[in-house]
């Protein structure tokens, strides 16, 4: 597949997987904070409002947020085609089971505004269950990445963690975003979440940084390496800052004037930024951790060449439409004004 | 227990098949409610706007559908087909690359906007969005036929090792296959919308909505089915042609051809016979074939035979192509005898209505034949010529595969349920319910031979 084997030299596929970084990371963001939202919904029979107004908040992003997903496993596709197919056969159930979850919320979110009455409660259950195996799957899935695809008691433990982990840092990001979106009782109810979502995303990020460099001797090395580790630790130490600094925040929330309530889903945007460069700083150039660089797994130069010409102009088309969609719907998240 | 081949097949089939459906109604309903949008901004007429905001409260949903099935695609090739992107990828990726990147994007962002921000954005920013979702699924469609063309009928390009690489990209995109694929598709989809308007619409009608709209939106379904039918049988006798000459064997299989024959019939019913090597029960029109393929009566048609082992299975493919061709000439004669109703009796009569209500569906059977005619015509071959579909399958055990079929097929059982049934409760609602509130529509003096509305009866027929 590649014609330049091992050459190290070759410039193309960094900047593949620097895009790739991207959409994964914008992915992880905009869709983790839907997915969130999801996970958050109150499920009383009196909190139907409340629900209507958090779907509200998502209702004009969600199917953009989701695309990024498309694009990060398609620049996987396009640009790593060996890797794409190492890295889902081996997490074959796990992706089955995410793409089910991900096809429930997905309809739920349309069905229950034009279901008859007595089934809406059922999308808002089928809403909050697929986002919950899609978030759980896909922790599963970053914890045997990290693994390196290893199926022993001790390491499907860690993948549990990871699920749970990251199934508590898209709470985080989702309830951060409704801080800024709702008003009212509903926010603060919601900053009460954002608290609790935090301190066990938290928990999570501690115990994934801790046992990553533990299990894995060279992304030890890649970390703990004088004089670089005096540098690097700086995006754990920022990082931790990061979620001391918005718990304090959160406390205080909400201002008169609605103050500051923007502030929380920005640091958590820098705290996911950070995490995952965390991630890609300790496994780079490999993009199947131990076994495969991305200058083993890419495509034809003549291919990433056609593709690169395509992405450098059609991306920041496509930022600035979605910053547009953002503009239009900025504000608190007001009753879903269908059409 | 089914091998990892066969139910990789199956479930790549499902996928595929129940995720086609949505988009084949969803890139021409776009292009209708565009149409709806643009009328009411220039005539001001509210009744296009209450069309606009059914019919897009519809479009939602089906699009909804499109983008979660969809998305299972591009998981699929890593999943179960490794030998495909490992041996074609460099041709494949791209081209799904720009799928993603110009059509996914611009569909999903601005559709958040078309659907949502209608008192937000400016009526004229409103229409721009609708249309950039139009646009977004018809370059969606352009990209992913560009490359099913290309796996037909592959050109532009030179294997090294086994690994396939781009020539000239422009050959790849323009292969000899994709303008008739292409454009069979995009007619196909026109007709899909069609029907589902009018079905829908009649369905309303039935049902005695006394309003306007559901009229409105009959009419124009019915006068783009009428206009659409007759020239996709005229493109998609252009792309039997252009099949008969790049995938001789596919034709074969089609009409049922086992020897090579000059003068062969067009045969009308028959059981083909994969053990005897011929047809039982043939009912024919002699030489018809030939002079459809080859434009003279005595024209040479390529047998199977011609193909040992390296031709597709025949059964499905010519019940398959005469299911597509029956539900199309269908669909012809019920766009214009409805439109003979409304020119010249200027109503339609309620069995009429009825049986367009049992079309409703009718573009998703010949689009389904339709595309298992030309995707097992394929077979032996992933890629013509390039690679065989059994060399491209993954090493996973059969029954993780067979897991998530059912995983798959219970959940499209379910939302295919979900999915009519919301449908019907839409437009059992809008019977009674206005979409939008606004002053009374004008007299129907501007609008003419709309099928007339009844208020006063319940049957409601126009």
């Amino acid at each position: 597949m590649n014609e330049i084997i091992n050459n190290g030299s070759d410039w193309l596929p960094v900047v593949f997987i620097g895009l790739m970084g991207l959409a994964v990371l914008a992915y992880a963001v905009l869709d983790g904070y839907d997915l969130g939202v999801g996970i958050l919904l109150p499920m009383g029979e009196q909190d139907e409002p409340e629900r209507d107004t958090m779907i509200a908040s998502i209702g004009p992003f969600w199917d953009a947020n989701e695309t990024w997903l498309v694009l990060a496993v398609g620049i996987l596709l396009i640009a790593f085609p060996s890797a794409h197919s190492l890295i889902l056969m081996h997490l074959y159930i796990p992706v089955a089971l995410m793409l089910v979850g991900l096809i429930m919320r997905g309809v739920a979110f349309d069905f229950r505004a034009k279901a008859a009455v007595d089934h809406k409660l059922t999308w808002d259950r089928t809403f909050k269950i697929g986002s919950l195996i899609t978030t759980l799957t896909q922790g599963y899935m970053l914890g045997q990445y990290v693994m390196g695809f290893d199926y022993s008691v001790s390491s499907l433990l860690f993948c549990l963690l990871s699920a749970l982990g990251v199934t508590a840092a898209y709470s985080y990001i989702g309830a951060t975003w409704l801080v800024l979106k709702t008003e009212g009782e509903l926010q603060t109810r919601v900053i009460r979440w954002a608290r609790r979502a935090g301190r066990a995303a938290l928990l999570g990020v501690i115990s994934v940084s801790i046992i990553n460099p533990l299990v894995n001797p060279g992304v030890f090395d890649r970390w703990f390496n004088y004089p670089l580790v005096m540098f690097v630790l700086l995006i754990p130490a920022i990082c931790f800052l990061g979620f001391i600094f918005n718990d304090i925040l959160l406390k205080r929330l909400p201002k008169d004037n609605d103050r500051h309530s923007a502030l929380p889903f920005f640091i958590t945007t820098i705290i996911f930024t950070l995490c995952f460069s965390g991630i890609g700083f300790s496994f780079y150039p490999y993009i199947v951790p131990g076994e495969l660089t991305i200058w083993e797994a890419a495509s034809a130069r003549n291919s990433l060449q056609f593709i690169l010409v395509g992405a450098l102009i059609v991306i920041p088309l496509i930022l600035l439409y979605t910053a547009f969609s953002y503009h239009v719907f900025r504000g608190k998240a007001t009753q879903l004004d269908y059409h | 227990m089914l091998d990892t081949l066969l139910l990789s097949r199956i479930q790549f089939a499902a996928n595929i098949s129940f995720h086609i459906l949505f988009p084949t109604i969803t890139i021409a309903l776009c292009w209708i409610l565009v149409f709806f949008k643009l009328r009411f901004d220039f005539t001001s007429d509210p009744v296009w706007m209450r069309a606009y905001r059914f019919w897009v409260k519809v479009f939602a949903l089906t699009f909804a559908l499109g983008v979660v099935s969809g998305i299972t695609m591009s998981f699929q090739f890593g999943t179960n087909w490794p030998g495909y992107m490992e041996t074609v990828g460099n041709i494949a990726g791209p081209l799904l690359g720009y799928e993603v990147l110009t059509a996914f994007f611009l569909e999903a962002t601005f559709l958040g906007i078309m659907l949502f921000g209608i008192k937000r954005v400016p009526s004229k920013v409103h229409t721009f969005s609708a249309l950039m979702v139009a646009i977004g699924t018809t370059l969606s469609a352009f990209w992913i036929l560009a490359l099913n063309s290309w796996m037909q009928t592959p050109t532009g390009h030179e294997m090294r090792d086994g690994v396939a690489h781009a020539v000239s990209w422009m050959e790849i995109i323009f292969n000899p296959s994709f303008p008739y694929r292409l454009t069979h598709m995009l007619l196909a989809s026109g007709l899909t919308a069609a029907f589902f308007v009018c079905g829908i619409s009649a369905y309303r009608i039935l049902k005695g909505d006394p309003k306007l709209a559901p009229r409105l939106a009959l009419k124009t379904g019915l006068i783009v089915a009428a206009i659409l039918a007759p020239i996709q049988a005229f493109v998609g006798d252009a792309h039997g042609l252009n099949t008969f000459k790049y995938q001789p064997q596919k034709i074969a299989a089609m009409e049922g051809v086992w020897e090579t024959e000059d003068g062969a019939p067009l045969l009308l019913f028959a059981i083909p016979n994969e053990e005897t090597r011929s047809n039982d029960f043939a009912i024919g029109i002699p030489k018809l074939a030939s002079l459809i393929l080859t434009h003279k009566p005595d024209g040479k048609i390529l047998g199977l035979n011609e193909f040992p082992n390296d031709h597709p299975p025949v059964a499905p493919m010519f019940f398959g192509f005469r299911i597509m061709v029956g539900m199309g000439v269908l669909m012809l004669i019920t766009a214009w005898t409805g439109c003979y109703f409304l020119y010249r009796k200027k109503t339609l009569p309620t069995a009429y209505l009825k049986w367009l209500v049992v079309m409703t569906f009718a573009g998703w059977v010949a689009t389904l034949a339709g595309w298992y005619v030309t995707e097992i015509g394929r077979q032996p071959w992933l890629v013509t010529g390039i690679l065989r579909t059994a060399d491209a399958v993954t090493p996973i055990a059969p029954k993780n595969v067979a897991l998530s079929l059912a995983l798959y097929l219970t959940t499209y059982a379910v939302l295919m349920w979900a999915y009519i049934h919301t449908l019907k409760r839409m437009a059992l609602k809008a019977v009674t319910v206005e979409e939008f509130e606004t002053a009374e529509p004008r007299a129907h003096g501007n609008l003419p031979n709309v099928p007339k509305a009844k208020v006063d009866t319940s049957g409601g027929v126009a």
